[in-house]
Order: structure tokens, then sequence, then C-alpha cells
């Protein structure tokens, strides 16, 4: 096994940088992937980690046990000065290890199922249909983002968790502020409004019935013991920050993936039943998380003919992994005919996106119902001068405005 | 990418290790489904060599590396 001196800070390039097409990585994370599948980037303390941008050795690292996701371990990389609050270190479910994880996914898995997705696929299409209505009601124009991309996913959570509807309107203006806030305080007065809230009702949820995840978790493991009340409150807001912010920011910019490829977004309207590798292949290309996954190495670990020495903070990029040459032909390129489905947007080993199936059916619904009814819909202002998130948020790639008309 | 596969083939999965992706599900709808818990089941353990294709794609994406697929032929 060949070891390699870990090269000075002068080679490790800053992360995160911007994307400049909001669908492509920045051309630093290209030359990065060029030099091969590990390199090196320095985070905003000046931390050196590894930067992963090979699919296979991505995924041979999220699979292996000895690699941490526990950011209450004091050798966890923060990507941005945000996650070194306290309040960002216990968070149950995508923060956690075995068996703590395991736990806790165990008793999520049955309101994310294929069978319980499916059962939800009216639902979603009266939500995505009640929106179009209303903003073809109102407009043109519209901001596809406020009235369409950050508004469907919330409403879906709502029923998913099973929120009151005379709750909606709080709960969608509290997510929203939440997710589009540009100052710390900002973002922490909606957070603690959101935990306020959810407490509430899963308080009130333990005693009164009620549908839903929240309502099954109160009475069924909470009420017996089985469950603390703070972490289902906890389980609450991870679900809603994991499914709301990402799968808004999907919508959007594979809204301006498809306006920028007008041949296949014909063919996705001419042909119903490409739709689901057209989201397939938007997953692939606009990575919202952009990182898979966030590690740091519990044991020396060897990769590629490297040695990730315990201790040693790991980003796996999701965005350069799903780019691998050795993977797809042609990888930068947009292009729904892939087969295969290797990407690593929902990541890989244990902490493989919950609601994957939820996302996949409200992307198929949210982008077929959209270009079907409105099918001249098009960008008032170029898809590079859309407002993107303020620099040192992290890594969830996103447009905070989108004018489009028809 | 075509591929036959053994006649003979045998699929199992682990519901231990399962996390519930629905990946395979996705890959191979003939021959795997979830449970109302959303666990792994084989519906069709000897799935015909027309499968072949996709349970290789459902074994190459499982993110626990849950699913075995034996055979004579290799298939490749």
């Amino acid at each position: 096994m060949e070891t390699t001196a870990p090269p000075g800070p002068s080679a490790a390039p800053p992360f995160p940088q911007p994307r400049a097409c909001p669908y492509q990585p920045p051309p630093a994370y290209e030359q990065l992937g060029a030099q091969g599948p590990l390199s090196r980037v320095s985070l905003f303390d000046g931390r050196v980690v590894w930067f992963v941008t090979g699919y296979p050795e991505a995924r041979q690292l999220l699979a292996d046990p000895r690699i941490s996701a526990d950011r209450q371990r004091p050798d966890y990389p923060a990507v941005a000065p945000r996650f070194q609050a306290e309040v960002a270190k216990r968070l149950v479910l995508i923060g956690m290890d075995p068996p703590a994880h395991d736990e806790h996914r165990r008793l999520l898995n049955p309101d994310f199922s294929r069978k319980r997705v499916a059962s939800l696929r009216p639902v979603v299409q009266a939500i995505v249909d009640d929106h179009v209505d209303r903003m073809l009601r109102t407009g043109p124009p519209a901001d596809l983002v406020r009235d369409f991309a950050l508004p469907v996913p919330s409403r879906v959570i709502s029923e998913v968790l099973g929120l009151p509807h005379e709750d909606l309107e709080f709960f969608q203006d509290a997510s929203r502020r939440l997710l589009q806030a540009t100052t710390g305080p900002e973002s922490q007065e909606a957070g603690r409004e959101l935990i306020g809230y959810l407490d509430a009702l899963a308080t009130r949820r333990r005693t009164e019935p009620g549908p839903g995840l929240i309502g099954r978790l109160a009475r069924e493991e909470v009420a017996t013991g089985r469950l603390s009340h703070a972490d289902l409150v906890q389980i609450a807001l991870v679900i809603l920050v994991a499914g709301h912010e990402t799968t808004a920011s999907t919508i959007a910019l594979g809204a301006i993936t498809l306006l920028d490829h007008p041949e296949q977004l014909a063919r996705m309207q001419a042909e119903p039943d490409t739709v689901p590798a057209v989201v397939e292949e938007i997953l692939r290309c606009v990575a919202v998380t952009d990182l898979a996954g966030v590690r740091v190495a519990t044991a020396d670990i060897p990769v590629a003919g490297q040695v990730i020495r315990a201790g040693e903070g790991v980003l796996l990029s999701a965005t350069m992994a799903n780019r691998d040459g050795r993977v797809h032909q042609d990888p930068q390129a947009f292009d729904a005919g892939r087969t295969g489905r290797r990407q690593l947007s929902f990541g890989y080993g244990i902490h493989q996106c919950l609601g994957q199936s939820l996302a996949r059916l409200e992307l198929e619904i949210a982008f077929s119902t959209l270009f079907t009814r409105i099918p001249t819909l098009r960008l008032t202002v170029p898809a590079d001068r859309l407002p993107t998130r303020p620099p040192g948020s992290g890594t969830v790639q996103g447009v905070n405005e989108m004018p489009v008309t028809w | 990418m075509s591929a036959d596969g053994p006649a003979d083939a045998l699929v199992t999965a682990d519901r231990e290790a399962c996390i519930g992706a629905a990946q395979c599900a996705y890959s191979a709808p003939a021959v795997f489904d979830q449970d109302e818990d959303g666990y792994v089941l084989v519906r069709d353990p000897h799935p015909g060599p027309h499968e072949w294709d996709a349970l290789r794609e459902a074994v190459d994406l499982c993110p626990v590396q849950a699913i075995r697929l034996s055979g004579t032929a290799d298939g490749a």
C-alpha cells in the first residue's frame, strides 16, 4: 500500500466555491477532479480535508463503517461557520452513527415506503395542480421559486408530518423564512418558531388523535417510552429541512436545466413515459446538496492508493462523483437518455436519503404538470443572473428567485 | 448492455441490512418490492434471463449491498 505526504494548504483550494452555471460544478472542482479521485480542499477555518471526486471511491468510503457522520465528534469538519453552533451539532438521523441512527431510521422507514409514497400520488398531484392554477390565475408573470418550488414541497411535508390545515400558512411562512434567511439571526428566529410549533403539536398528539408521522410516533413510540419527546421534535424538524430545501431547489434548478435544453424538454412534453429518466438526469446534474456526505475517518482507510488517516475530514462530492468520466460518457452533458441511475445525489451507504421515493414522485409530478399545463413557460432573465444563496451559508445550491412568464 | 442471464438465477436479499432505500424496486420492479414497513421483499427469487440487466443494476445500486445474485452463467 502506497502512502503520500499530505500536500500543504497551498495545494488545497478553498471549499465551498460558487457555481457559475447553476447545474454545473465550479471550474476549480473540475480541476481537482481532473487530478484524480482524491484531492484536498481548505475549509473556512483553515482546516485541510480530503475532497473525493471519484464515484467508486466516494461509494467505497460512504459504505465504510470506519467513517463517521457524528457531528458531535470534536474532529467532525464544519463546512460553514453556522455548523459550528452547538445547536447544529446534535442532528438526529443525518448527523449520527449506528446504533442511534439505525433506531431512528427504523421508526421512519414505514412513512417513506413505496406503498405509502404511492398512496400520496393523488395528494401530491392536487397540491401541484393547485399551485399551477394559482400561477395561471394571477400571472404572467410569476416567481417560480415563491409561487411553486418552495410551497409545493412544504405542503407535501405538512401532509407527511400530519399538520392541521389551519396551521399551513404559519408553517409555510416559517419554513420559507428558515430556508431563505440571509442572516444568522433571521434563520435562528424562524428555526425557534418552528421548533416551538412542532414541540407543541407533538405534545398534543400524544393524547389527541391525529394523522401523519408526528401523530403515529407520538402515540406509538413517545407515549410508550421508546422514543423521547425531544427526539421526535428533532426528527420532525430534520424531515422538514431535509425534505423541503432539497426538493424545492431541485424543482427550481431542474426547471432551469430543462429550459436550457429545449429539445429534451420538448421530448419530455411529447413523451410522458420519459419523465422518470428526465428526473434521474436532473438529480445527477443538479446535485443540490453538492456533497453526498461530510465525514471523519475513525481509523486509517486505504483508498485509491492513498491512506486517509484516522481523524482526517472527508468531503464526498456528489457534484463531481456524478460526473466521473469512468462511469458516464460525456459526463458534463445533460442527457436524459442515460441509463444505470449511477449518481450520489441521495448519498450512499446507511445514510442514503430516507425520502428519495417521495422526492422522485414530487419531482416527476412537478415537472410533468408544470410543463404540460404551462408549455411556453420561460425565464425573463438569463439563468446566470438569478440571485443565488449568500456565500458562506453552506453547500446547498439554489436560487432565491426565478422570474418567469409564458 | 444486453445480457443473457443464467436460467437458474437465484436472488436473495438481506432484510436485516436493508435500509428501505427502494433502489432495487426501482431497478427491477418485477423482482423486488417493499413490505408495509419499507423493507425489501423478493417477489420472484428465480427471475428469467430477461431480468438480468435490471438485476445487476439493483445489485450495483443497493446502498448497503443487501442483494445477492447467483447462477451458473456469468451473464456478462
